[in-house]
């Protein structure tokens, strides 16, 4: 008997919903078509600031957060910043908690000297607008700019080599933090591919660090970025995380929220579309009719004005390598949604936001992102489509980027993609000289863009979906330009994609839909 | 090797070339000859202004007017003073460390600018640049006569100074950088394969969004 979870289209199902970037379309999947929908939210933590206490009080592999303290001391916090969760959440942020609870801790044990930094390693840095969102007025105030800022992975003074993996590979991180008596870290942890030894190793480092996992050769091996047990990525992490554990004093706190990504009036889009009531169906159509009525501004600022509603499921601090085990256990508890079998196409919608664009557009470099990234990575086992199988995803693919956060992925995709979109060739022969440019480094270090290193890194974040697809097929691109460039070819109805497929899949080709967003993951077994 | 080209006022510095000038003029050997050259210069405000509006070279032929006279060992017996009470405190925060940034990758690095040589050359000597392309005052029997040597430095003819240049020293021009924040730049910033707005006026903020060039702020440091 298959999973709540799992539905079968059959003759009397109603259309699926499906993001097509900032909009919805209704898709009339053939009959058969296995449709996966996330798991209902688990339920919520009643006291959020009660657990945070108890975690500061009864870590997992490390004294209490109260024992290490002692006055006088230097502390760093490293906060993770707001890439997660998806969309923003609603004001107080968890971040916003736990560092209000550490902040008292740490004043009534006459800690004094204290410094906050955000660690985006090669992200934009945060606006000081969003840096008060995330956490809270009264921090923000106290705090920012000088003891509250955003890490800077191109400062020359401000990163420090602590250390060399077994493998040679250099870990240099954010001098401050390398200088502290004692590094707290706090997470919040939306996908399993986050937290953990990624924390400290990659948000608070520099690119000579980056370079030892951020390459096409470590992620071709990743089955799958949300399987540490299985990702190569999570294996450079950890070693470089090893090293960190031997220099420094790290505590770690780490967060886990539920999949409520939609309020109210619009919790009916993470339910099987059979169940919907009259009144959601109504809704439903009223909304695709008005999204499609609005000009993009406008359903881009719209979006982008709407928090979501996560609740705190998880609260867990204390050594990293203790910790992260049970922040990814309740992570799987959310999202695993057990599948038996692969299948021959992947059906998915494109969402408008991804950890890359938040308050900005969802750019062509990043819907690759987004489909042969995260997308085909949501798994455990193995890939919900078989080796060769086709993808066939929704999103018009508009030629707009963002031109302050993406100013250099303006440059990748029209200047480099052009050349090639073999990842090995363009981390060769382009990305040491693009990432070295000085005009982009100086608008990642004093303005909100993106590192010119972070498009290659998007690039490459596709590649176990390139390497593993045969096809992907885009439905509703309004140009053939950027599919083309991206390797992807265009149907103007999932009908002609679905015929596409056939044509290169086997007679009776078997459809899984993986009905995202919220976040799910297939936890993906043998027939 | 590539080049990273720079132009000056409003770019790295926050002065414009009116600032150093007025500088000289409110010191002239006497305060008489000061304000008889300041109400000089006053009277041609308009001229100026109109200048400025329909072209940047004329602009600049007209301003060094004011030079007039000037003897040369006066002019650098100022300089020093010039640069460091007008342009050394007008620098911006971030432009010593883009023009490190640049030097660190092994770029060449170039002052263009329509100001004027002797002071562009302590600008460069101050932030650590390889080379200048700037005005020279003509200098005949130990004065200035007010007018400008040709080539002026202006407009499309700083794409040109930097193309004589590159090709000079062996630049290919699609690898070089150019920075400016005027859209009187634009010939500048069109020769180079990696342009970039710098505190850019908003005519040449719009061109720089349309081409997807990078805009920058140098008035934060990081």
């Amino acid at each position: 008997m298959s999973h709540p979870q799992v539905v079968t289209i059959d003759r009397k199902s109603a259309p699926r919903i499906a993001f097509s970037g900032d909009q919805l379309v209704e898709v009339d999947l053939p009959i058969g078509t296995r449709v996966v929908y996330p798991k209902p939210p688990l339920a919520g933590l009643k006291d959020v600031d009660a657990a945070i206490r108890y975690a500061l009080n009864h870590p997992d592999g490390s004294p209490p957060l109260y024992a290490k303290l002692r006055p006088g001391m230097k502390v760093v916090i490293a906060i993770d910043d707001i890439s997660m969760p998806l969309p923003p959440m609603k004001r107080p942020d968890v971040r916003e908690r736990v560092l209000t609870i550490v902040l008292e801790l740490l004043k009534d044990h006459g800690v004094e000297d204290i410094e906050m930094i955000i660690a985006t390693a090669f992200h934009r840095r945060m606006t000081a607008d969003e840096i008060k969102r995330m956490v809270g007025d009264r921090i923000f105030d106290r705090y920012y700019p000088k003891r509250l800022y955003n890490h800077d992975a191109e400062d020359p003074k401000g990163l420090k080599e602590i250390g060399v993996t077994d493998q040679g590979e250099v870990v240099e991180i954010n001098k401050k933090a390398a200088e502290s008596d004692l590094l707290i870290y706090v997470n919040l942890n939306f996908v399993p591919m986050n937290g953990g030894n990624k924390s400290v190793a990659v948000g608070l480092s520099g690119y000579r660090s980056l370079q030892a996992h951020h390459n096409p050769y470590v992620l071709r091996k990743c089955w799958s970025y949300m399987d540490p047990a299985k990702s190569e990525l999570a294996t450079a992490f950890a070693r470089q995380g090893k090293i960190v554990h031997e220099k420094l004093d790290v505590f770690t706190i780490e967060t886990t929220v539920n999949n409520r990504m939609f309020d109210k009036p619009l919790e009916f889009l993470a339910k099987n579309e059979d169940d919907w009531s009259p009144a959601e169906r109504a809704a439903a159509k009223a909304l695709i009719f008005t999204l499609k009525k609005t000009p993009q501004a406008a359903r881009q600022a719209i979006f982008e004005r709407v928090p979501a509603p996560y609740e705190v499921t998880g609260v867990f601090a204390g050594a990293t390598e203790a910790v992260h085990p049970k922040t990814i256990e309740r992570g799987f508890e959310q999202y695993l949604t057990p599948v038996r079998g692969q299948c021959d196409i992947l059906v998915t919608g494109i969402p408008f936001i991804s950890p890359y664009n938040v308050n900005a557009f969802l750019n062509p470099l990043l819907v690759q992102v987004m489909a042969q990234g995260y997308i085909f990575n949501l798994y455990r086992g193995m890939p919900v489509v078989r080796k060769g199988g086709t993808m066939i995803i929704f999103h018009p693919c508009t030629d707009k980027f963002d031109q302050v956060q993406h100013a250099s992925y303006i440059e990748f995709v029209h200047n480099l993609l052009p050349e090639t979109r073999d990842a090995v060739e363009l981390h060769k022969r382009y990305e040491k000289k693009f990432a070295a440019n000085p005009a982009h480094i100086q608008a990642y270090r004093t303005g909100n863009a993106y590192h010119p290193a972070h498009p290659f890194y998007m690039w490459y974040w596709g590649e176990p979906g390139r390497q593993h697809l045969g096809r992907v097929i885009v439905v509703g691109a309004d140009n053939e330009y950027i599919p083309k460039l991206l390797g992807y070819e265009t149907a103007r109805t999932f009908a002609e994609a679905l015929e596409m497929a056939r044509q290169t899949g086997p007679a009776n080709p078997e459809i899984t839909m993986l009905h995202t967003a919220p976040m799910l993951m297939a936890d993906v077994t043998e027939a | 090797m590539p080049a990273s080209y720079f132009d000056v006022d409003g770019t790295l510095v926050r002065t414009n070339l009116v600032h150093p000038t007025l500088y000289y003029i409110l010191n002239q050997r006497t305060p008489f000859k000061s304000l008889v050259k300041l109400a000089k210069t006053a009277l041609r405000a308009p001229e100026l202004a109109l200048a400025e509006i329909q072209d940047r070279r004329i602009f600049n032929e007209q301003l060094f007017q004011a030079y007039e006279g000037m003897s040369h060992d006066r002019l650098m017996l100022l300089a020093d003073d010039a640069f460091d009470s007008v342009l050394k405190k007008a620098i911006y925060p971030a432009a010593r460390e883009l023009v490190a940034r640049c030097k660190s990758e092994g770029h060449e690095v170039v002052i263009v600018s329509g100001a004027l040589d002797f002071l562009m050359h302590r600008l460069a000597d101050y932030l650590g640049a390889d080379c200048v392309i700037a005005n020279r005052l003509e200098i005949k029997d130990g004065f200035a006569t007010g007018r400008l040597l040709r080539p002026v430095v202006a407009g499309p003819e700083k794409a040109r100074l930097i193309r004589e240049h590159a090709s000079k020293n062996g630049h290919d021009l699609n690898e070089c950088y150019a920075y400016s924040d005027s859209y009187s730049d634009v010939p500048m910033l069109s020769v180079v394969g990696h342009p970039a707005a710098v505190n850019p006026d908003g005519k040449l903020e719009r061109l720089a969004r349309t081409y997807g060039w990078p805009v920058l702020t140098l008035k934060k440091v990081s």
